[in-house]
């Protein structure tokens, strides 16, 4: 017994040692960004490497805020997360309006052909989006929308089946008790749906918005494709346009700028890390 | 109660119809027009043209198809396991019953949050070639052993590797749902293991493993759909492929084909083949693991 005791001691000493030596490693290159991020330009291209900055040029980031005109073709940051912004909300709000009600659908309601669409709608993860691009893209440009951000938003009011499924594996632990009263006592699907379902859901929605805003903010395929006009681009446009045009000189405004992009999403990481770890747990047990 | 189930049918297509309208628009409409075109010369500025195989046989004679389709598959059996082992190790280390869990398993998912963009030029300058901080790191210890660090960038021989190393940092996504599934192994298994007086190897290998076989191949699978389609993070570190082509992957010969050259029909019988390869090498998965997947309760 006291052997067992000391070998559990060990263990735990060999793992703790471990989770902090691979911590360290999986941080560096986060902590490498802002040293980077804080130093004159000279200091980034010191050897041997000058690790902490001689000052802290925190007005780095305000420089690299500022950066760009119209004249270079590269506009401020700001007018790039204004875009960002823009078409992640036009696309969260459809995700989560479009997918709530289909999955109700697939969850709560009965009807023919039901269980074989919802088979399709999940093979339809399998789908790689390079097969499907030249005749979207062929669409579009039909319907004249090239250089807008209408082929980057108005699909995602169409439902997608991740978040259906999601949605639905969340939908179906509701009691079915709760919304056969309701029914019994003549309200409609859409008041069951509005005043019971989607209110003890605010989880799960949260979820399918979080992961909805995180594809959007990430997006770079779908810009590259649609996107024309430099004043239209997104942050990870921007970002891109600005490092193949500067690659290579500044690299303390490009880490700047870097981080500047990573940050919102980690900040709202930090605020939603339990929905988060439910969501990813939900998608990788459930399927 | 008949009529009650008509008035439910009928709920039940209008709320799925945001759907059923999206899936017929944006997926099978796209999915059967990519079979026409990839039979076709078209350029989207003029109308598809009737060419029957002809883009097919031309990319059976294509060195830079094969040159991509062979960068893709090498990089995906380099990075599949990689990645595969890194999560399950992290993941049984995040298991451990240790204090401040929580804070080690912030530390290893943040990476995986990292917007593509943001990652590719991140490590551009953690692997640059004059001033990149990772070799001088590396250096003393190889040093030791009459080595340097390699020219991560620059030589085509390290530059698969260098994304192989940016995928497994990033591999945060895979650790959680890896642990979802740790957690779900009952107990009494394990205990019952340490009964029979197996060692900490024996009760993974014979216990552990199997209880997660589900949640490994469902990674497995959702990691060779992603892999076969990687784009941004080569497109942005490597243009046109750099060094030597070693970096030019299927779906950037495909967007390549696409938008650079307007190679519209060329790119739909790109397309249709990862198509194949991809449910050919799932279907493949889910065949072959047949007999060492184990769901509980069944």
């Amino acid at each position: 017994m006291k052997s067992q005791h000391k070998e559990n001691t060990l263990q735990k000493f060999l793992v703790q040692t471990a989770l902090v030596v691979l911590s360290i490693v999986f941080l560096f290159p986060f902590a490498w960004m802002i040293l980077t991020a804080l130093k004159p330009l000279d200091e980034t291209m010191t050897m041997p490497i000058k690790w902490i900055p001689s000052k802290f040029l925190w007005g780095n980031f305000l420089d690299a805020i500022k950066y760009g005109h119209e004249s270079v073709g590269y506009y401020p940051f700001l007018v790039y997360a204004r875009n960002s912004l823009v078409l992640c909300a036009l696309i969260v709000s459809g995700t989560v309006a479009s997918n709530s009600i289909v999955a109700y659908s697939f969850s709560r309601l009965r009807w023919p052909g039901r269980d074989l669409a919802f088979g399709i709608t999940l093979a339809t993860m399998m789908v790689p989006f390079p097969v499907l691009m030249v005749p979207t893209f062929a669409l579009f440009r039909h319907l004249d929308w090239i250089g807008t951000y209408r082929p980057l938003w108005v699909p995602a009011w169409f439902g997608s089946a991740f978040s259906i499924f999601l949605l639905r594996q969340f939908f179906r632990t509701i009691p079915f008790e709760l919304t056969e009263a309701a029914k019994i006592d003549g309200a409609s699907e859409w008041r069951i749906f509005r005043t019971i379902v989607l209110p003890l859901s605010k989880a799960a929605l949260a979820v399918v918005a979080l992961f909805s805003f995180m594809g959007a903010w990430n997006d770079f395929l779908g810009p590259l494709i649609y996107l024309l006009d430099q004043k239209t681009f997104t942050l990870s446009l921007g970002l891109q346009f600005y490092q193949s045009q500067n690659g290579g000189t500044s690299w303390n405004l490009l880490m700047a700028a870097s981080a500047m992009v990573i940050a919102p999403v980690i900040i709202l990481f930090f605020f939603t890390q339990r929905l988060f770890i439910q969501g990813i747990a939900i998608t990788g047990l459930k399927g | 109660m008949k009529k009650i189930g008509r008035r439910e049918a009928w709920a039940g297509y209008i709320f799925a119809s945001p759907w059923l309208i999206g899936f017929f628009v944006f997926m099978a409409y796209p999915l059967v027009a990519s079979i026409y075109f990839s039979f076709c010369d078209y350029s989207v500025l003029k109308p598809p043209v009737w060419v029957g195989l002809d883009n097919y046989k031309a990319l059976v004679n294509d060195d830079l198809f094969w040159t991509a389709l062979k960068n893709t598959l090498l990089y995906a059996i380099l990075a599949l396991p990689a990645g595969m082992a890194t999560a399950i190790i992290l993941a049984m280390l995040l298991n451990a019953k240790i204090k401040g869990m929580a804070v080690y398993r912030t530390f290893f998912f943040i990476p995986s949050l990292v917007p593509q963009v943001s990652l590719a030029i991140l490590w551009m300058w953690v692997l640059n070639g004059e001033h990149g901080v990772l070799n001088p790191i590396l250096n003393p210890i190889l040093n030791k052993i009459h080595l340097t660090g390699p020219n991560w960038m620059g030589d085509p021989n390290w530059s698969k590797p260098a994304l192989v190393i940016m995928s497994v940092w990033g591999v945060g996504n895979a650790v959680l749902i890896y642990l979802a599934g740790l957690q779900d192994v009952p107990t009494q298994l394990i205990e019952a293991a340490e009964l029979d007086g197996a060692n900490s190897w024996q009760k993974t290998r014979n216990v552990t493993i199997p209880m997660i076989s589900p949640v490994i191949l469902f990674n497995l699978i959702m990691g060779i759909i992603g892999t076969l389609q990687v784009f941004t993070v080569p497109y942005i570190m490597f243009p046109n492929g750099a060094p030597a082509r070693s970096t030019y992957f299927y779906a950037v010969y495909l967007y390549d084909n696409a938008f650079r050259y307007h190679k519209m029909g060329y790119a739909s019988a790109m397309g249709w083949i990862m198509f194949v390869m991809i449910l050919v090498l799932t279907l493949g998965s889910l065949r072959l693991t047949e007999k060492h997947v184990h769901y509980q309760g069944s």
